[in-house]
């Protein structure tokens, strides 16, 4: 589509060719829809041959550690989805489809590294070692957050979107002050800010592109465009490929097929180096689908054709992996089945641990709203305290009164 | 981590209160390296009120920072630092500015603590010059402090005074919350004496949180006005005024508007009897109506007549010519005097 024409929704849904728009020249993609690698010829006649000389290195046993999360992340995925619908989550937002843009570029991190994930990241929670179920509080009501964000270098879910890009450009500042950027040592490390492609129409995503690059700061701004904000298409958010958002602002920026996990590990890999070797930022698109909602509150037959989806089912991230894994010889049936065993073990757990999640006293709406004593809260405090012993004492009354009946 | 960069200065010292801030930032940045300052043209300017004047020659152009011209972009970094263990000092460079940062001053600064059940620190201080009566033009002389006090998770704290100043600024850095530190620009330049030789942090009965203390700057015995940073000054001339009229006014400096120092109030308002408040800010939803609804809870017996407020109008801040009408003036917080003591 020209950036001129107004985009407008095929009327056959007969139509099953959706463009791909990894076909485009420029985006690395290093496996095909069918499971097989690209050449290395072609690849480093389009320039990205180092990127599939890194992906070559990459073990078996990596890829198989992929494979199973990215099958674990769409088990658990799966199941959030299902508890929401049975009424056991207020929302959830799916991630099914995104699995290699969120597994590879985590692949990619370091322990040392720092995450300020958006709401859907669920696969990079796992691979940063956050047990999966631990996103549940949040969206099952009974707390803002759920877990520690200092355990696994990996931040809060963030709502308001866009916010945490510049958060992670602060923390990534506060890394460049405390010398642990180009040391050559595995003190290095660098920040990841994940968002989607309506995310870049934010004013803050631009202004952290902003101080990124005037700062130089070690973050990698990981754009996963899953084509959709919501019931918005990406040419609502932009009239030009969004990879030429990062350009503009002096920040080297790369296209890479977000379906392809090797391709995202690799495209992420150089940029988490180059950051930590003080390199400064890199922003990535990763150009994916979100096969399915927006959260649990939509409904995508109202704004998207079935054909584009079915299209996009066939370029399936997960698929893709098990084809190159069978057709290399890296995998059986029994790895298969041993994943397909373990994923119902974990989302069995995930249900378990769901239902068991109950509401905290409610008098816990009052702490850490300060560090330090703040004289309305407390006064708030002590009467809803008092409030709620009423009702107990007023029970005892009306238990009085029934049994003098 | 303690760097001394210069020796500490010591006695005490006539300053205007814009000095008073540049001394207690100067103190804060030698004492502890993991304070920085950020904003527009803070650094080689020294802030367009020149309230950082000198500190980027003298700590740096990586401990004062002069920002892109971004102020969510300020915000939103500084709360990434101090999630990296710093405690940014941020400046807005006009009360007007702030707006472009509000959503990451009260979605995220405010509630990080809350939303983390207190694992995540982010001590950042939000310096504002607010407030009007220096004939600026639109967007300079706004009072959005009740848009903040609004917001649990934040404090907001305005010195009247150079002490204050000079105190309540390492004060507030010291402070493991998030700080709206509103400076009233209409009295940078009034001058007063300062202790240097005080952290300014180990003021008070019980350290750092002395912060949230009202203060009784001038006893009186018939009625009672609350005043915040530059309304302090006009309400003490009032009390002046009342005074030659036989009338014994006390003045209480309210200098936190999050938390609310209400004890002081009713402590000062069950011995005088009367109320009236004063500030800047529009009266409508304001912290004015706060207090009257706070101590008239607490005081209602006491009160020989309703709580008054003298305040800003529901208006925008009016053009410069005539922003004397808008603003608490002496003869209208006198009128409100009066209408008190004649109940």
């Amino acid at each position: 589509m020209s950036r001129t024409e107004t985009p407008v929704a095929p009327t056959a849904s007969t139509e099953l060719t959706w463009p791909d728009p990894c076909e485009t020249a420029g985006t690395v993609r290093l496996v095909a829809p069918d499971g097989t690698r690209l050449a290395q010829e072609a690849l480093e006649l389009s320039g990205h041959g180092l990127y599939a000389a890194a992906s070559a290195r990459v073990t078996p046993q990596e890829l198989r550690a992929m494979y199973r999360d990215m099958a674990l992340t769409r088990a658990f995925d799966r199941e959030a989805t299902s508890l929401q619908r049975q009424g056991e989550l207020g929302l959830w937002p799916e991630c099914r489809g995104q699995e290699a843009a969120q597994i590879g570029s985590a692949h990619a991190l370091r322990e040392r590294d720092h995450v300020f994930p958006s709401y859907r990241e669920h696969g990079v929670a796992h691979v940063r070692g956050l047990p999966l179920h631990e996103l549940l509080h949040l969206f099952r009501g009974t707390q803002h957050g759920g877990w520690d964000p200092t355990a696994h270098g990996f931040h809060l879910y963030t709502l308001v979107i866009g916010s945490h890009t510049l958060h992670a450009t602060g923390y990534a500042m506060g890394v460049q002050r405390d010398g642990d950027v180009g040391t050559g040592t595995d003190r290095d490390r660098a920040v990841v800010a994940y968002f989607g492609d309506g995310a870049t129409a934010q004013g803050d995503v631009n202004e952290a592109l902003v101080f990124a690059a005037t700062t130089n700061a070690p973050v990698v701004f990981f754009c996963q465009n899953n084509q959709w904000a919501i019931s918005a298409p990406t040419t609502v958010q932009t009239t030009v490929p969004l990879v030429e958002r990062g350009t503009g602002f002096g920040v080297p920026s790369v296209r890479v097929d977000g379906n392809d996990v090797l391709a995202v590990r690799a495209v992420t890999e150089a940029a988490l180096e180059r950051a930590r070797a003080g390199g400064g930022p890199t922003f990535i698109e990763a150009v994916t689908y979100r096969m399915g909602a927006h959260t649990t509150s939509d409904d995508p037959t109202r704004y998207r054709e079935r054909a584009e989806e079915e299209a996009w089912a066939r370029r399936d991230p997960i698929e893709r992996l098990a084809a190159l894994l069978r057709a290399e010889g890296h995998a059986d049936a029994d790895f298969f089945a041993a994943v397909e065993a373990d994923a119902a073990e974990l989302t069995a757990g995930v249900r378990a641990y769901c239902r068991a999640l109950t509401p905290p006293p409610a008098s816990s709406m009052f702490e850490h709203v300060y560090a330090d004593r703040h004289p309305l809260v407390e006064q708030e405090s002590a009467w809803f305290q008092r409030y709620e012993a009423g009702f107990a004492a007023g029970d005892a009354d009306a238990d009085r009164a029934v049994a003098a009946r | 981590m303690t760097v001394t960069t210069a020796p500490a200065p010591t006695g005490t010292e006539r300053l205007p209160l814009a000095k008073a801030i540049n001394a207690g930032l100067r103190r804060a940045l030698a004492t502890d390296d993991r304070v920085m300052l950020m904003g527009e043209d803070i650094g080689r300017l020294g802030g367009v009120f020149r309230v950082t004047d000198g500190l980027q020659a003298e700590f740096g152009t990586q401990r004062v920072v002069d920002s892109p011209l971004a102020e969510s972009g300020i915000l939103g970094t500084a709360i990434g630092l101090a999630m990296a263990g710093y405690r940014p000092v941020v400046e807005i460079q006009f009360d007007g500015f702030v707006f472009p940062a509000f959503d990451q001053i009260t979605t995220q600064l405010a509630k990080l603590r809350y939303r983390s059940k207190g694992l995540l620190e982010v001590p950042v201080v939000i310096r504002i010059p607010y407030g009007g009566n220096i004939g600026a033009i639109e967007h300079h002389s706004e009072s959005p402090e009740a848009l903040f006090a609004h917001t649990a998770g934040l404090r907001i704290v305005t010195p009247a005074t150079s002490a204050d100043a000079y105190a309540m600024i390492q004060q507030s850095i010291a402070s493991p919350d998030p700080v709206i530190f509103l400076e009233p620009k209409s009295r940078y330049w009034d001058k007063g004496e300062v202790d240097l030789s005080g952290s300014g942090v180990d003021l008070g009965p019980d350290g750092w949180r002395s912060l949230h203390h009202a203060r009784i700057v001038r006893p009186g015995a018939d009625l009672t006005i609350a005043a915040y940073g530059p309304t302090v000054a006009t309400a003490l001339a009032a009390a002046q005024v009342a005074q030659q009229e036989g009338h014994d006014v006390e003045v209480v400096d309210l200098r936190s508007i999050s938390p609310i120092d209400v004890d002081t109030l009713v402590e000062s308002v069950e011995r005088t009897t009367r109320l009236v408040v004063a500030h800047e800010a529009p009266m409508f939803f304001g912290p004015g109506a706060e207090i009257a609804a706070a101590v008239t809870e607490r005081c209602f017996h006491h009160l020989e007549a309703p709580v008054l407020r003298v305040g800003g109008f529901h208006t925008p801040y009016p053009a410069a010519a005539v922003e004397t009408e808008y603003l608490p003036s002496l003869d209208r917080i006198l009128d409100a005097v009066d209408r008190a003591l004649a109940y």
